[in-house]
């Protein structure tokens, strides 16, 4: 989306044009254009970075890169989609849609969202610059430790850790400023009547995952700092040598890494029940269920979070607690998937492409829940571990749960969004070609896994062959699908069929009461709610 | 549960009868170890159960998708403001089902295995320490009559065969091979201690079902009790650097009379290792023993022609360290000398004290000296470097 594409209906709006106004500007719906269209942007790139790794996972040998630049690409990978892809994403439409929801005129504090998206580029740049710098000899490239920082292995790596910490300090920045707007626009700019307890859920997804940001994201600073010294002045956090622990860093980090897990989703688990309620054409069922159990997931998330490093050698005690508490994360989880489905149950159902993509997600994300189950049992976890079974799980969560419900919500946001509706036959194409390429990239890596293929390893013996080579096929499909999507967006921008105010029949919410783009300051008169 | 593990044990059959009939596998492999064979039956038994509840519930939904469209003309059925005592009953189902499935069904027998693993002492029979070092394992046997027995396990897949371009067959063990292989009898309760010299590994043989990361600095404990003669291969599970995925295991479990005389060949090896490094050795055998343990341990960084790769791995051809004078006038050897930095190490270059004997330490220096472009023509003797380590 570029500036020329955003017409507006703007009475008493008046600002810059051309670039001064996205630099300068305060605007809640210009900012979450501008986070939207960097999470795409990011999207594709990261989307590129794997598409590499796959290339050269194609078949046993090296084809096309030394294991050390495989190392950079798959950690640069994750990082990107976590927190510039999936993140800025999530932002994107909380800025949209947060003030449309709740009947404000804009985000309760402007300034601070301008900067929280300024703050990304430049992390962007941090996190890719070490790359081009290695080609001109500079450096030996980018982070190549895994998005997880792990020490000794960070320690002992080039200067792209150290750009590595520098983005995280950055996106973390923006992400706690995002959230802190959030939470101050959610508290005191409600229309009058709208309760806690009627709020969409949406903005109750926003809020637990605002929360959870500010208390997590400021431990992963602190670990990635501790780490910074540790290279660089001589501190020995993590080295034993000097009385310090390589475990501990996983600790710290994981207490953030675990719940960032439902950073991602949460938002998406506010947005989904909508999309259901709106093409079954009737309310959500279990409104007040599936908020408590949204509490549920967002306080159980931060006491789990040792799960993910079992293997590392625990005391028994330890072993027990981390594993019930994680499989207590399935109880709230299954009341949120029986809501859900008693959301479509006996509902009027048709399925344009955001319902399509909420329908897939259910189940997508369902097999993601399920293999984490599984994951929990500790002895079990063993074999697991590391292996290419948890890559597959976290793509079932992440991309299925988490980037194809970002797609549902795309879809069903856009008309509102331009003004314009998107090709309804290109959607559903768009969704077809992603689900089933998706599915044909990750179930071999399932059996990979448990065959015993190692996760990060740039070439692999030859029994893993034939999987890896039906996966790799599947994901260049998955990734030149998703073009599919960005042209889609693109041509909604530019015009189309006019969309009316509603675009849904059977769409609740305030959202909906405005016109299609809406005003340049959302609610200029407060709407009540009864 | 005895249900169950008969369930599990039926479908891990016929799992293992559909490995048997095609190239792919679908589960884990045949467990060979109480521990492995225990996460085959969680893993069996909790797909059955997740399949049952992702089968009933993807029915209900196509149920749903086919029945109340739209376009069929269904009539949206609004819940009639669903009173809270019958939202709470309905919701706490499924909450229920899934307390069931966590603390009973699999929660309880999970606690039993968590305890059978972690009970890495009691009846054990034997112990060893594996260290894991970028980019190999080293074995060491701790006590009974194997005590002493120390050896380093390198990757053994011809190099070439990894290269673009290779066309020829690649081994049928491509990159799970190693040149000296953990031995280990059959049927014997192993402690296994770990640790590693640099940079998190993880110890991973997928048929023995344990797997636990090595720690600098720190020792953890795992163990496994291998029932079945037979060779066992695994690799590092954890990123160790650009060699992570070139540090595979191989363990070969032998019956008890079998492994007594490898015990003995290995410590005849050793003995006469050992007198090897009190004898003067020609410059033409330590060159030639040199070349062999430099290719295997050290042209991974350093790389065959002894180019390195800079900036991390720095050439040895033609380099101030493998050029300049070893001792001093007295004999001692100096401080960031070329016998300096092999013994002790520095940065990412590991200490190989712990890794080689004096006979290899003393080959592949003077081999240093003298190949790869180099030309300083001195001789290293293993007494030298025996006598450096006090």
């Amino acid at each position: 989306m570029s500036t020329t594409t955003v017409a507006h209906h703007d009475d008493h709006a008046e600002h810059p044009t051309g670039i001064m106004r996205w630099l300068t500007t305060t605007n809640h719906k210009d900012i979450g254009t501008m986070y939207l269209t960097f999470s795409l942007i990011m999207f594709l790139v990261g989307g590129a970075m794997i598409l590499g790794i796959r290339a050269e996972l194609f078949k046993p040998g090296l084809q096309l890169m030394n294991p050390d630049f495989f190392n950079q690409l798959i950690g640069v990978h994750a990082l990107i989609m976590i927190f510039a892809a999936l993140m800025p994403a999530a932002t994107g439409f909380a800025n949209w849609m947060i003030p449309l929801q709740i009947g404000a005129p804009d985000m309760a504090l402007p300034r601070l969202n301008n900067w929280g998206f300024w703050l990304l580029p430049p992390s962007a740049i941090l996190l890719t610059l070490p790359f081009t710098l290695a080609l001109f000899g500079i450096g030996d490239g980018a982070l190549a430790t895994g998005w997880t920082f792990y020490p000794p292995l960070s320690i002992q790596g080039g200067i792209g850790v150290d750009f590595a910490i520098f983005a995280v300090h950055l996106l973390g920045i923006s992400s706690v400023l995002g959230s802190i707007n959030v939470i101050v626009t959610i508290f005191n700019m409600r229309a009058p009547g709208m309760t806690l307890m009627k709020m969409p859920m949406f903005v109750w997804g926003w809020l637990i995952t605002a929360f959870l940001l500010i208390a997590t994201i400021p431990v992963l600073a602190g670990a990635v700092t501790m780490l910074l010294t540790d290279r660089h002045f001589g501190t020995h956090f993590f080295d034993a040598a000097g009385g310090g622990d390589p475990i501990m860093f996983q600790h710290l980090f994981w207490f953030f890494g675990h719940p960032e897990v439902y950073i991602l989703l949460l938002p998406v688990w506010g947005f989904i029940p909508q999309i259901l309620e709106t093409f079954s054409r009737k309310p959500m069922y279990g409104y007040k269920a599936q908020v408590y159990s949204l509490w549920g997931i967002g306080a159980l998330s931060v006491v789990v979070w040792a799960h993910h490093f079992f293997t590392a050698g625990m005391p028994v005690p330890a072993l027990l607690y981390f594993m019930y508490s994680t499989m207590a994360i399935s109880l709230p989880l299954a009341v949120l998937f029986f809501c859900w489905i008693k959301t479509m149950w006996r509902g009027s159902m048709s399925f344009e492409t955001p319902m399509l993509f909420a329908v897939g997600w259910i189940i997508l994300f369902g097999i993601g829940g399920l293999t984490g189950l599984v994951l929990a049992d500790v002895a079990a976890d063993a074999q697991y571990h590391n292996s290419y079974f948890v890559v597959a799980h976290f793509h079932y969560t992440l991309f299925a749960g988490g980037i194809m419900g970002i797609m549902a919500g795309t879809y069903y946001w856009l008309p509102k969004m331009t003004g314009h509706m998107y090709s309804e036959k290109l959607g559903k194409l768009h969704f077809w070609l992603t689900a089933i390429s998706f599915n044909m990239t990750f179930i071999p890596q399932f059996f990979l896994g448990l065959a015993g293929m190692p996760r990060r390893i740039p070439d692999y013996a030859l029994q893993f062959a034939e999987f890896n080579m039906i996966s790799s096929i599947a994901a260049f499909t998955l990734g030149l699908s998703q073009l599919l999507f960005v042209y889609n967006i693109i041509s909604c921008a530019r015009g189309g069929k006019k969309a009316t105010d509603k675009v849904w029949e059977g769409a609740q919410g305030l959202e909906w009461t405005l016109p299609s783009p809406p005003p340049y300051h959302s609610f200029t008169e407060q709407p009540v709610i009864k | 549960m005895q249900v169950f593990r008969k369930i599990g044990l039926g479908i891990s059959a016929m799992l293992v009868s559909l490995n048997a009939c095609a190239d792919y596998s679908w589960n884990f492999p045949t467990p060979v170890t109480p521990m492995a064979l225990d996460t085959l039956h969680v893993h069996n038994k909790f797909m059955l159960i997740s399949m049952a509840i992702f089968v009933s519930v993807l029915a209900i939904m196509i149920y749903s998708i086919f029945a109340h469209r739209k376009s069929k003309g269904y009539k949206a059925v609004a819940d009639k403001a669903p009173s809270t005592a019958v939202e709470i009953f309905w919701t706490l189902i499924p909450f229920a089902i899934l307390l069931l499935i966590d603390f009973v069904i699999m929660g309880i027998p999970a606690y039993h295995s968590v305890v059978m693993m972690e009970n890495t002492r009691e009846k054990a029979d034997m112990v060893i320490k594996i260290t894991g070092s970028q980019w190999r394992w080293q074995y060491e046997y701790l006590d009974g009559d194997a005590k002493g027995i120390k050896f380093v396990s390198n990757l053994s897949t011809p190099k070439d065969q990894m290269d673009k371009g290779f066309d020829g067959k690649k081994d049928e063990q491509y990159l799970l091979e190693v040149d000296n292989r953990l031995v280990l009898p059959v049927g014997k309760k192993v402690r296994i201690l770990m640790t590693s010299t640099d940079v998190l590994h993880n110890w991973w043989v997928p048929q023995f079902g344990s797997s636990r990361v090595a720690v600098p600095g720190f020792l953890r404990e795992t163990w496994v009790q291998v029932e079945k003669e037979g060779t066992y291969r695994g690799q590092c599970k954890e990123l160790c650097g650009k060699g992570h995925g070139y540090m595979p295991i191989v363990v070969d479990a032998m019956p008890a009379e079998q492994y007594k005389t490898w015990v003995a060949t290995m410590k005849e090896d050793l003995a006469k290792a050992s007198a090897g490094a009190d004898k003067e050795w020609t410059k033409e055998d330590l060159i030639t023993n040199g070349k062999g343990v430099y290719e295997k341990n050290c042209a991974v960084c350093h790389q065959v022609s002894g180019s390195g790769l800079p900036p991390a791995f720095p050439a040895l051809t033609g380099s101030k360290i493998t050029t300049s004078p070893i001792f001093d006038a007295d004999g001692k050897y100096l401080k960031d000398s070329h016998l300096d930095r092999v013994l002790n190490g520095k940065n990412v270059m590991p200490p190989w004290k712990g890794l080689l004997n004096d006979t290899e330490i003393a080959a592949v220096i003077t081999y240093e000296r003298n190949a790869l472009g180099n030309s300083v023509g001195d001789v290293l003797q293993p007494s030298q470097v025996k006598a450096a380590r006090q």
